[in-house]
């Protein structure tokens, strides 16, 4: 019977593991945590199989039971969980911020770009747009390089 | 020729945004709305007073309108002064005019409005100490001796614009712009302007708990 659960479990820590391990952005942050999921692994898979080495280690560092040491455990990296999760969020709202600010930019009309045109030059005056343009996959400093862009403009 | 842009941040205020912009047109020509994402008809509304919008496809929050209103009128090369005005009506155009007059005549890069400078606001005494309590607190923080912390009503130069870069997307927009400011070191000051407390605007308006989110962003960013 207890074979199973211990199948099990195993199971459970190297589906876990593997799905950690794969995938990431930032090389630094994917090598730390590839490492921490290594330990993770090795711990949970000697635990499975010796459940007294975690009441041992649990007495070793003052805390009484394997379990109590477990439930330490899981509030921590509960609580890690939650910070990279605030901080990825905070990131996915500024690129959706950036996003949605280019989208309404470009769909903007530009009363000024007609103004000028009146004097014949009409093929000349619309020109100007196409230097708000180009910086488009950037983002945030666009804008500035377009106002940098512009006094040569002679507008 | 320079041109003097009015930036207003537009979130579902379809009844008074034609009205606002109307009274604004005679004074200031170039007006841009920020439809952040509007659920109501406030967009066309804008857009029949005679307004240039710029609408965000979805809701971000009155700072990122801001930004991209700030954004939107740094492409136009003529542009040399921008005003920051709220769609609920409460600010007075001429206050705005009075403004822009500083700002051209080169006294000051960065001004200001505040509406304990003179008495005509009439303020209750609750919203009054709250709005006291923020600007010794950004007082504190930035070492500016602001006496009006969160009033919408702003005018900038050029210059000062295209430094402007706000990241905080909902309320705590107005705390991060004074910093900013505190680190660009603009010459500055504050211009007594009149809020209008109107039914409207009361019913509308940012309610006294908000401040406690105002707190919590700048705390917790």
């Amino acid at each position: 019977m207890i074979i199973i659960v211990q199948v099990v479990l195993v199971l459970v820590v190297i589906f876990f593991s593997l799905m950690l391990v794969r995938g990431g952005s930032n090389a630094k942050h994917m090598a730390v945590r590839r490492i921490m999921v290594m330990l993770f692994a090795i711990s949970a898979v000697l635990s499975i199989f010796f459940p007294t080495l975690l009441s041992q280690l649990a007495r070793l560092v003052g805390v009484g039971r394997g379990t109590d040491l477990m439930l330490y455990a899981f509030i921590v990296s509960f609580l890690v969980y939650m910070s990279t999760t605030h901080q990825r969020f905070r990131q996915t709202e500024t690129t959706l911020t950036k996003l949605s600010r280019r989208i309404a930019l470009d769909e903007a009309e530009r009363p000024w770009e007609s103004m000028p045109a009146v004097p014949g030059s009409g093929v000349s005056a619309p020109a100007v747009p196409g230097s708000a343009v180009p910086g488009a996959g950037v983002s945030g400093q666009t804008s500035k390089e377009t106002v940098a862009s512009h006094p040569g403009q002679g507008l | 020729m320079s041109r003097t842009w009015i930036v207003i941040p537009l979130f579902n205020e379809a009844p008074v945004i034609g009205s606002v912009i109307k009274d604004l047109l005679p004074e200031f020509p170039h007006v841009v709305c920020v439809d952040d994402g509007s659920t109501d008809t406030s967009a066309q509304a804008a857009r029949a007073a005679g307004a240039v919008v710029v609408q965000h496809p979805v809701n971000l929050g009155q700072g990122a309108a801001l930004q991209t209103g700030f954004e939107y009128v740094l492409q136009d090369p003529e542009m040399s002064c921008v005003v920051t005005f709220d769609a609920d009506g409460q600010h007075r155009v001429s206050d705005a005019a009075a403004m822009v007059a500083r700002i051209q005549s080169g006294e000051a890069d960065v001004v200001l409005g505040s509406r304990f400078l003179d008495s005509r606001t009439r303020i209750g005494p609750v919203k009054r100490m709250v709005l006291r309590t923020a600007a010794v607190q950004s007082r504190w923080s930035t070492g500016m001796p602001l006496t009006d912390a969160h009033n919408g009503l702003r005018a900038f130069n050029r210059h000062v614009v295209s430094n402007i870069h706000l990241t905080q997307n909902r309320m705590a927009h107005a705390s991060e712009l004074i910093q900013i400011l505190a680190a660009l070191k603009p010459r500055w000051t504050e211009h007594p302007v009149e809020i209008i407390y109107t039914q409207y605007s009361k019913s509308k308006g940012q309610s006294l708990l908000n401040s406690v989110n105002i707190l919590a962003d700048l705390l917790f960013r």
